[in-house]
């Protein structure tokens, strides 16, 4: 006798690991992903109770079966009813005789050979010819197996915005024929998906809004779709350095917000609480993306990371190489955003005095919350006045735990 | 079908100038890859927007005859391509192979054709 809770997991398990492979599979042999999609969703609630009489050996391949089953039935009754409409209309069929066989044969669900299936349907997902914020929506739902609630939860969007995208995208995919294979110009099309993957990390990572508990854990889910990634292009010294990016943040994450949800700076963060395993693997990840000497954007964070994730105390860090290798990444692609980031290593490394020099010639981010935060904290340490900074930033975030972090530090440098 | 939209503002060679053979050569040259990869079916480049007329249809009136584009943008229609490809990639791929250096190609599928089976 199964539960219901362990069916549920089951079924919660089977959509996240193989749902996206069984539906770049079937949208493969059917030619059709919206098709597919519904029939996949419908195979995984039939699941539900289906299951109650034993969790089959194989998910996959029954998911695989029952959704294809159900593409077939279509595909007959839409045969049959094109045959009677021929009979009853012969010259409004003339040109849609049947053609497709009647091919039904059994694909033999062998994991080890359909792995470029799940890469087809991310690199669909990430097509540069769909916005950057459906391309994510797309990953989530599509590949990584996420319903569209879950979807809308995790980006608190109304569930019928999210859905609605979600159709407008598959209509193009079909009206503009975008096609479901591995493009020529891998590279470019690689970029664009670590770039979704790392969206959908930072997403978890800085939550927007404040009920982030129960929101769908969107760093899990973007490193296992990064590994996924790893996995089927293990050439690609920028996606296993993003996989350690990732994997050393998430390392630190319980560390991030004190029991009353305020944010704790990386210097305060108690280190015994870091995940040491996670710690370990960050760093294999990034020696074996770095022996590849193809450095890139993502390796170069991965360092910096690895620098913080690696340091016992917080005294320890190397400031000096961090504030080295912002330079680097600056160099990369020219970034203001890194540019703050390099101020704040230099002001660690120099004083504070140095690192506001750096934020004085910084252009561009008066609107962004961390920019103010940045000056505040440099002024305060410089023994100058300090409150304006934090209440500025304070204003412009939206997460909970920084704003009370934030609205306690202009407290403590207010009237001072 | 591309559609090209570019800003007619921009200097046009005239047939004799310094650089007008080489131009309009790279778009034959570009013309004669379409035909022999099997892809041409059509195109035209387009008499400038100052020789435009347009109808606005309303339902149940007379069509209203304006002089002019049908939209006032920098950037205008100026020609296009109808081409087979296979799916959006192959035409993204045909499309950046077109001899222009500026302005925008909008790739739009048929969506009838009448000798389609």
């Amino acid at each position: 006798m199964t539960t219901s809770a362990e069916i549920a997991d089951a079924v919660t398990r089977l959509a996240r690991e193989e749902s996206g492979r069984v539906l770049a599979l079937l949208t493969r042999r059917f030619g059709d992903l919206d098709a597919a999609d519904d029939a996949v969703q419908d195979a995984l609630t039939t699941a539900l109770t289906a299951w109650q009489s034993g969790i089959p050996e194989r998910p996959a391949a029954w998911l695989y079966t029952v959704a294809r089953n159900t593409l077939i039935d279509e595909l007959r009754r839409d045969r049959a009813s094109r045959r009677r409409l021929h009979e009853a209309a012969p010259e409004l069929t003339a040109h849609h005789a049947t053609t497709e066989t009647e091919e039904e044969d059994d694909l033999i669900m062998d994991a080890s050979s359909l792995g470029d299936e799940r890469l087809r349907l991310l690199l669909l997902c990430c097509h540069p010819a769909l916005d950057r914020d459906t391309q994510v929506a797309l990953t989530l739902r599509l590949a990584g197996g996420l319903s569209a609630a879950e979807v809308a939860a995790a980006y608190l969007l109304p569930e019928a915005t999210l859905t609605q995208r979600i159709v407008r995208a598959k209509r193009k995919i079909r009206d503009a024929g975008m096609p479901l294979t591995i493009p020529a110009n891998l590279d470019e099309r690689v970029d664009a998906l670590l770039r979704v993957l790392y969206l959908i990390f930072n997403e978890g990572y800085l939550s927007r809004g404040a009920e982030h508990v129960t929101r769908v854990d969107l760093i899990t889910e973007a490193i296992r779709l990064t590994r996924q990634v790893v996995d089927e292009l293990p050439a690609s010294a920028e996606a296993e350095g993003l996989l350690a990016l990732e994997l050393y943040h998430h390392a630190r994450s319980g560390t991030r917000v004190d029991g009353l949800g305020e944010l704790v700076l990386l210097e305060h963060q108690d280190r015994t609480g870091w995940n040491l395993d996670g710690i370990t693997e960050a760093n294999a990840r990034l020696h074996s993306a770095m022996t590849r000497m193809a450095p890139g954007p993502y390796q170069v964070q991965a360092i910096i990371a690895g620098h913080h994730a690696n340091a016992r105390t917080a005294a320890d860090t190397d400031w000096g190489a961090i504030a080295e290798l912002y330079g680097q990444l600056g160099r990369m692609a020219p970034n203001a955003v890194v540019e703050l980031n390099r101020a704040v290593a230099i002001a660690m490394a120099d004083g504070p005095r140095a690192g506001l020099a750096v934020l004085d010639r910084l252009t561009g981010l008066n609107e962004y919350h961390l920019f103010h935060a940045t000056r505040g904290e440099l002024l305060a340490r410089a023994g100058r006045p300090a409150a304006a900074s934090f209440e500025r930033a304070r204003g412009l975030t939206s997460n909970e735990g920084e704003r009370r972090h934030l609205e306690r530090r202009a407290a403590e440098t207010s009237g001072g | 079908m591309i559609l090209i939209h570019g800003d007619e503002s921009s200097p046009r060679l005239a047939p004799g100038d310094p650089g007008f053979d080489e131009d309009m050569g790279a778009w034959f040259a570009y013309n004669q890859s379409l035909i022999e990869g099997g892809h041409w079916v059509s195109g035209a480049n387009l008499a400038p927007t100052s020789s435009a007329t347009t109808l606005r249809l309303t339902s149940g009136q007379a069509p209203e005859i304006v002089d002019g584009p049908f939209a006032e943008t920098k950037e205008q229609f100026g020609g296009y391509y109808l081409i087979s490809a296979e799916n959006l990639d192959e035409a993204i791929e045909l499309a950046k192979k077109l001899p222009m250096d500026s302005g925008s190609l909008e790739i739009r599928p048929v969506a009838f054709r009448p000798d389609a089976g």
